[in-house]
């Protein structure tokens, strides 16, 4: 049985996976993967394994983001 | 990267963040978290001061000296608490096996080493993605100007 609110989250979940895929300007990608990874710790917290969630919210949300932008800042913005 | 709101939002939010990390570190065995997310959420922390007050700043606050010596010591320290585990006669990381106090379940000191493991790994974590910031940021204004 899968609820409204999954059906939104997956579906945001997807729109941003092929807007990852398809943007142009790097910064604005890495910010799109930034929401991607928080609204996937909002799934494994629905699915039930809160651990993964904070590591998830912790790695993908944060660190990687912090990363992308300095591998960016020292490089070319566009693709 | 010189912005008044950055700067602002950044002190009001390191202290709570670096709370959490230390949370999680330490009440890995009881709750969701552990050594590896707490470690990362102090991680982050460092790395959001670096990018709103500048490298300059975070290195006086953090040197990578001192980053370098938390790595290697927090693998050290796991290393050190498993051999304790050979020495009191049990195998390599043994918790029960080794008579360490067990103490009440669902209470803070109940785990035995498990609570010193954490410990060892979330300074190991931490210190490697403050040392890989720092790594990636140094010499970061190019010809181009950009900087972070």
């Amino acid at each position: 049985m899968i609820t409204v609110l999954d059906f939104l989250l997956l579906l945001f979940l997807i729109v941003c996976a092929v807007a990852v895929a398809r943007i142009r300007d790097l910064l604005s990608a890495v910010v799109i993967f930034a929401a991607y990874s928080l609204v996937m710790a909002i799934i494994w917290q629905m699915l039930g394994s809160p651990d993964v969630a904070i590591t998830e919210a912790a790695l993908g949300a944060g660190v990687t983001t912090f990363l992308f932008i300095a591998a960016i800042s020292r490089t070319r913005r566009t693709e | 990267m010189d912005d008044l709101v950055t700067r602002s939002v950044c002190r009001l939010m390191v202290p709570f963040v670096q709370l959490y990390g230390a949370y999680l570190i330490f009440y890995g065995h009881l709750s969701p978290g552990g050594g590896f997310a707490g470690g990362a959420v102090v991680a982050s922390s460092i790395i959001l001061y670096a990018l709103s007050f500048g490298r300059e700043t975070a290195v006086l606050r953090v040197a990578p000296g001192i980053s370098h010596l938390l790595e290697s010591s927090g693998g050290l320290w796991y290393l050190l608490v498993g051999l304790c585990g050979i020495m009191l006669g049990g195998n390599f990381l043994a918790n029960k096996a080794a008579g360490f106090y067990l103490g009440i379940p669902g209470q803070l000191f109940s785990s035995g080493i498990i609570f010193l493991l954490a410990l060892g790994i979330g300074m190991k974590v931490s210190s490697t993605m403050v040392t890989l910031y720092y790594n990636l940021s140094a010499e970061v204004n190019d010809e181009d100007g950009h900087g972070i």
